[in-house]
């Protein structure tokens, strides 16, 4: 007699995608559909207060318009460095601290919590926070610098090209800095004590021995918050809406903000979509290069005790 | 190379004293084995020979200097350690030459030395891999060619084959020794294995809390235990240690068995004194299975429990005092439990320390 095959539901080479299926259906209809309908939008004269131009076939013209468009490209550069300046200087600020809290014994667990106090808050709230310390006739920066004598005239903070940039960059790096001190602090706890005592008898003093030993070992963990970062920066848009809003006259637009104007303030979402795109290009450009920078510092580290 | 003195270094932990003011004297060249059970004070001691723990009060002198404010890399030595502590993201080519890059050394000179250990250590082939791409043994002579390519003072080795299986163990100490006479240097050595410390030392130093009990040659601390501690630690199986008392030029133990008094410790006990007998297995023999004949002898028939053959002998665990005691049978034949055997006792080699303090009686 033959045995009957049983339903392709049952054979239990199909088991694990039946019960992946409620996740993959999911995603598909959360992230998937809406990256393809906002790719189709991309090649269209989409204005959300129109909706009939959905179907306004336009090819490449707004990819067209935004390689001609100087502000664009003045917000993309100034994400560029915003990120790299931001990133770099939240990754050395966190390194000294979880080296710092690292030495220390007592207290340690306190720190690490308190550590983290400024990862707890919103991004808009810090961005509040800082649009106050910041102001130039109430902000608490320039009440103290002109009590102590150290300017006698109103600051513009958030007005001047750079000390906009700058206040939004200190903002980012009050936030940000403890996801690098942690992930840091994480990695020197997981670091073997032997190398490093190996080194000082090789004839290491402690530079070295931070120099040769104690930073290839920390590396992945470094590029691991460069990745998660570089993410996180890329689409910087609440602190920056909330402090300066893109200007004054466009001087710290970032990409996300531009993009968030063109789509709902100008209605141009057809545009803004194709912004998007470029935006994500980006975000996966700095993604794939932390990533190759990760597997090749962590190529060695196996096996190592 | 250079000869290292330890005067009354002593070693705390905020109130806890781990060591307590040692004295050693490590001559030039010398292979120095610091042995104890697991908390004994030894590793501690090497650390701070090799300065990665402070010392807290005496002196640590290496060729005549005092070396107690010096960091580690001033100090001249190389260390290898139990988990061989390779930089894992190095060749074995550059964890061979990075102390002498860290030194500025020349690069040819760099070269010619990493051949020259590579060579001593069989790691030619090697020189290539990382870390993660060798076996434990392989690590472990990776660590040691690291230690010789400076050309050191001394080498200090903190339990470097514990983490290594059986086999390799014994394979890899040999190694070492062989290491040793081809690259004459002071070594410090430290070991929780008995036969380590036998097979390899010049002298044993053998630790207990944090004190010294005895230093002395493989050899002497085997044959003339200081204490009942050393009697017990150095020899495998370990020595039997009986409780007794002497009374009219004879030891009789609690359940009314004795033996003569060694005469050459005759004159050094008293009538009356409580002592503890100590025999290694090797000179608890039947009779006709011993290894020499003669000699100052008595006999003493005991039952016997249990036999382990091992092949060319046989331990047997027979009761003494009502303790477990065990003898040994060279050219061994089938013994029985419950078979009543008679013993010779080999009195010359016996010991008596005294009761309440455990030290030997010879020693006095």
């Amino acid at each position: 007699m033959q045995t009957k095959r049983p339903p392709f539901w049952q054979r239990e080479k199909y088991t694990p995608y039946l019960l992946l299926l409620p996740a993959i259906l999911t995603i598909l209809f959360v992230v998937l559909l809406p990256l393809i309908f906002s790719f189709y939008t991309s090649f269209t004269g989409y204005r959300l207060i129109r909706p009939e131009s959905l179907w306004q076939w336009v090819g490449l013209r707004n990819y067209e318009r935004i390689f001609g468009d100087d502000d664009f490209w003045a917000a993309f550069v100034r994400t560029i460095v915003f990120l790299t300046i931001a990133l770099n200087l939240e990754f050395l600020l966190g390194l000294g601290i979880a080296l710092l809290i690292n030495k220390i014994t007592w207290g340690q667990r306190t720190l690490r919590t308190i550590m983290m106090f400024p990862m707890m808050f919103s991004p808009i709230l810090v961005g509040y926070q800082f649009k106050f310390v910041f102001n130039d006739n109430i902000g608490i920066l320039n009440n103290a610098l002109e009590s102590l004598g150290l300017s006698d005239g109103a600051i513009p903070w958030l007005v001047d090209t750079y000390l906009a940039n700058f206040a939004i960059i200190f903002a980012e790096v009050w936030m940000s800095t403890s996801v690098f001190a942690i992930l840091l602090l994480a990695g020197l706890f997981a670091m073997p004590r032997d190398p490093i005592e190996a080194a000082k008898v090789d004839g290491c003093n402690a530079w070295q021995v931070f120099r040769h030993i104690t930073l290839p070992f920390l590396m992945p963990f470094v590029f691991i918050a460069m990745t998660i970062r570089s993410l996180d920066v890329a689409r910087a848009y609440d602190i920056v809406d909330v402090m300066t809003g893109g200007g004054p006259a466009g001087r710290t637009e970032l990409l996300w903000t531009l993009i968030a104007r063109t789509g709902y303030d100008n209605a141009r979402m057809g545009q803004a979509n194709a912004m998007g795109y470029i935006s994500i290009i980006l975000s996966i450009a700095f993604t794939y290069y932390f990533f190759t920078k990760l597997i090749a510092s962590r190529r060695y580290m196996g096996g190592a005790d | 190379m250079a000869e290292i003195t330890l005067d009354k270094v002593v070693k705390r932990y905020g109130k806890l004293e781990v060591v307590h003011g040692i004295d050693l004297k490590i001559a030039h060249n010398e292979f120095v084995v610091l042995v104890g059970p697991s908390g004994c004070g030894k590793s501690t001691t090497l650390r701070m020979i090799a300065g990665l723990e402070d010392i807290s009060d005496g002196a640590i002198r290496i060729g005549g200097d005092v070396v107690n404010d010096l960091p580690p890399r001033k100090r001249n030595i190389s260390m290898v350690f139990q988990n061989y502590a390779l930089y894992p993201h190095m060749s074995v080519r550059e964890n061979l030459g990075f102390g002498l890059k860290i030194a500025k050394q020349d690069p040819k000179m760099i070269e010619e030395r990493v051949a020259e250990a590579a060579e001593t250590l069989g790691l030619d082939a090697l020189l290539d891999r990382t870390p993660a791409e060798l076996s434990g043994g392989q690590r472990q002579r990776v660590a040691m060619g690291r230690a010789i390519v400076r050309h050191p003072e001394a080498f200090l080795f903190d339990e470097p084959l514990s983490n290594l299986d059986a086999k390799l163990r014994v394979q890899m100490r040999t190694e070492i020794k062989k290491l040793h006479q081809k690259v004459k240097t002071t070594v410090v050595y430290v070991t929780h294995d008995q036969v380590e410390a036998m097979t390899l030392a010049d002298r044993i130093v053998i630790m207990r809390d944090g004190n010294i009990e005895q230093v002395g040659t493989p050899m002497e601390v085997f044959d003339h235990p200081l204490n009942t501690f050393v009697a017990s630690f150095i020899g495998s199986p370990p020595m039997n240690l009986l409780p007794a008392t002497v009374r009219g030029g004879a030891v009789h133990f609690t359940d009314g068995k004795s033996l003569p008094v060694p005469s050459r410790l005759a004159g050094k006990v008293r009538d009356g004194q409580e002592v503890t007998f100590g025999l290694r297995p090797d000179d608890l023999t039947p009779q006709g299975h011993g290894i020499a004949e003669g000699g100052e002898r008595a006999q003493m028939e005991l039952e016997v429990i249990l036999s382990e053959p091992l092949g060319t002998e046989t331990i047997l665990y027979t009761t003494i005092a009502g303790q477990e005691a065990q003898g040994k049978m060279y050219g061994p034949r089938p013994v029985s439990p419950g078979e009543r055997l008679v013993f010779d006792v080999a009195l010359e080699k016996a010991h008596l320390f005294d009761a309440a303090t455990g030290r030997s009686v010879a020693a006095d």
